[in-house]
């Protein structure tokens, strides 16, 4: 019993980071109505991005996350001029099959670069609190991961707020309930575009910088991450943050729990049973409200 | 006769002529290397269908390449003939295609993309943990290899591959795959049932598929299991049917000719590089050239054919 109440709790704390990652992709995905399958690959980059600034300049992984959002939201916006903001001109069926090709070459092609610039190895962070451990009962809490799961739930938080109040938040959402009627209220809906495709790579390389802080990373991670937040974005549906980090909470306990019924091998192939229950029995997603 | 059907025929006449390439060219470097075109020619056929002719993109192609290699390799080694044992690849691959098209074809969107991908990585990386040691002829097996037969089996597919698509584009089952893909409510306001044809768009796509896993699991004499199911099979897939022009009899073979020579070539001077050049090719064909390389061609001889006629206004 203690050993399930220690897996569900590593659960929750992996699936904080399911969350994150899959906040970005929804909002991505929610706005600009274009899946970015390379998302995991941007939080691979983040990984690296948090890991060099520990390794070459000493710098600790959550005080790094300063340096690492910007950049991301620097390549979120340039990926955007250069790559998806063609793609966004086109409409709305052919947006979505381009958006998929073009993610699917980017993540191959950001893979080989990895690989090439960093090699295949794995990689992790080690800081001087990395072993330490609350204890509640009988159960161990990494003191880092808890850490990783406050920080995703702030950030969270954060871009909720953002879009509620924020003068673009408000237009972002907009752009994702109807762009034609966003645009006729006079919306600059392609700044709208880049606005939520930067803030969606942020989002990724803040993830990146806490599962190579709490986990480990290495080149060929994307694809794995780009499916967990695939799966949380299906479960929870469109719209929401908050439900978005909810449903990636109880992806990480559903794997947990698999893991312990089925045993470890077996763990990665609830994602694909969540997946197809969901379309079966609640196509919009645990959150998502019906069209 | 149409262009297609001239391609047809002369794509099936160049697969009749490679029938005699062991006779005229007995190298076992020449006949692997045929054997790898024939082999891409088949798998860029099967995504073509799916995605070219039905219009739905499929990412995750590679499991339906890797469940044939499963199915395939362990049925053969326990002794079923091995073109038993790559129909029965192709089955269970077709079956797993329909379990995620049922779910998946209902909504439109991106949800068919999202599982097939889901199906791929899931399948890898379960299988890399159930079955992590490699996958190895036995030794009388291995004494008896002869290339000759994989090579037959190869072409055999690979015009298996041309007629099915061929046949294909000029059946109703096809032009409603079209109507589908060019517009869905459009083709079910005229009566078509688009799930049933995608469904069966995507159970010939993966038939294919998973009987050209079964050769690859009967060519090689030892692999990771996992392997066939990696990422890196969807993307040949797909950018040979790119190069050459989705959704056209001839263009994934054009394609997947083009491909082979390119990452012989390239893999030879920058060993792991090549997949960044090919990540950007893609990127840049699916932006700039949505066609291939067959709307070059019929661009260039639309180019030509006007500079010929304005030579011939300039003359007159």
């Amino acid at each position: 019993m203690t050993i399930l109440a220690q897996q569900i709790v590593l659960g929750l704390l992996l699936g904080g980071l399911y969350g994150l990652a899959a906040a970005g992709l929804s909002l991505v995905f929610g706005v600009l109505k274009v899946l970015n399958v390379a998302h995991g690959e941007l939080i691979m980059l983040g990984g690296y991005g948090a890991y060099w600034l520990f390794a070459l300049l000493g710098l600790d992984p959550f005080a790094s996350l300063l340096l690492v959002i910007p950049g991301s939201l620097l390549l979120g916006a340039a990926l955007f001029l250069a790559l998806f903001g063609f793609v966004v001109r086109a409409p709305e069926e052919t947006r979505i099959k381009n958006s998929l090709l073009v993610g699917f070459g980017l993540a191959l092609a950001l893979h080989a670069l990895a690989v090439r610039l960093f090699t295949a190895d794995d990689r992790s962070i080690s800081t001087g609190y990395g072993g330490a451990v609350i204890t509640v009962g009988p159960i161990a809490i990494p003191v880092i991961r808890l850490a990783s799961l406050l920080v995703a739930l702030a950030l969270i938080a954060a871009l909720h707020l953002l879009l509620a109040r924020w003068r673009w938040g408000k237009a972002i959402r907009a752009t994702a309930e109807d762009w034609q009627a966003a645009r006729l209220t006079g919306i600059d809906i392609r700044r709208a575009y880049l606005l939520a495709f930067a803030f969606g790579t942020a989002l990724a390389g803040a993830a990146g910088t806490l599962v190579s802080v709490g986990y480990s990373i290495s080149p060929s991670i994307g694809l794995e991450w780009t499916l967990k937040a695939l799966i949380v974005v299906v479960l929870a549906g469109l719209g929401s943050m908050l439900g978005t980090f909810a449903a990636g909470l109880f992806v990480g306990v559903a794997e947990a729990l698999s893991a312990a019924a089925f045993g470890g091998p077996y763990r990665e192939v609830i994602g694909l049973v969540i997946f197809l229950v969901v379309l079966v029995l609640r196509p919009q997603g645990l959150f998502g409200r019906a069209r | 006769m149409t262009t297609e059907r001239a391609w047809t025929l002369g794509i099936l006449l160049a697969l009749a002529l490679l029938a005699f390439l062991p006779l005229v060219a007995p190298r076992d470097d020449v006949l692997n290397f045929v054997f790898l075109v024939l082999l891409s020619i088949t798998l860029a056929q099967s995504w073509n269908i799916i995605a070219g002719y039905a219009g739905q993109v499929n990412l995750g192609h590679a499991a339906f390449f890797g469940l044939g290699a499963l199915t395939a390799r362990t049925l053969w080694i326990a002794g079923t003939p091995v073109v038993a044992a790559m129909a029965a690849g192709a089955a269970v691959a077709t079956a797993f295609a329909l379990l995620i098209g049922a779910a998946a074809f209902r909504l439109r969107g991106a949800y068919f993309a999202i599982g097939t991908l889901a199906l791929g990585e899931i399948l890898r990386t379960t299988v890399g943990n159930a079955l992590p040691e490699i996958s190895t002829l036995p030794a009388a097996s291995i004494g008896a290899y002869r290339l000759a037969p994989r090579y037959y089996l190869a072409l055999a597919l690979a015009a298996l591959s041309v007629l099915a698509v061929a046949g294909l584009a000029r059946s109703r089952l096809g032009l409603g795959m079209v109507a589908v893909r060019e517009d869905e409510g459009a083709a079910e306001a005229t009566g078509v049932s688009a799930l049933a044809l995608k469904l069966r768009a995507l159970a010939l796509s993966t038939a294919l598929a998973g009987a050209a896993g079964g050769l690859f699991a009967y060519y090689h004499i030892s692999y990771y299991p996992s392997h066939p199911f990696g990422p890196g099979w969807t993307f040949d897939a797909l950018l040979m049917t790119f190069i050459g022009g989705v959704g056209t009899l001839h263009g994934p073979v054009l394609g997947a000719v083009l491909y082979v020579f390119l990452k012989e070539y390239l893999t030879v001077r920058w060993v792991d590089f090549h997949l960044l050049i090919f990540g950007v090719l893609f990127i840049a064909i699916v932006l700039l050239f949505p066609g291939g390389l067959v709307q070059a061609l019929i661009q260039a001889g639309n180019g030509a054919r006007r500079w010929m006629a304005r030579r011939r206004g300039a003359t007159t």
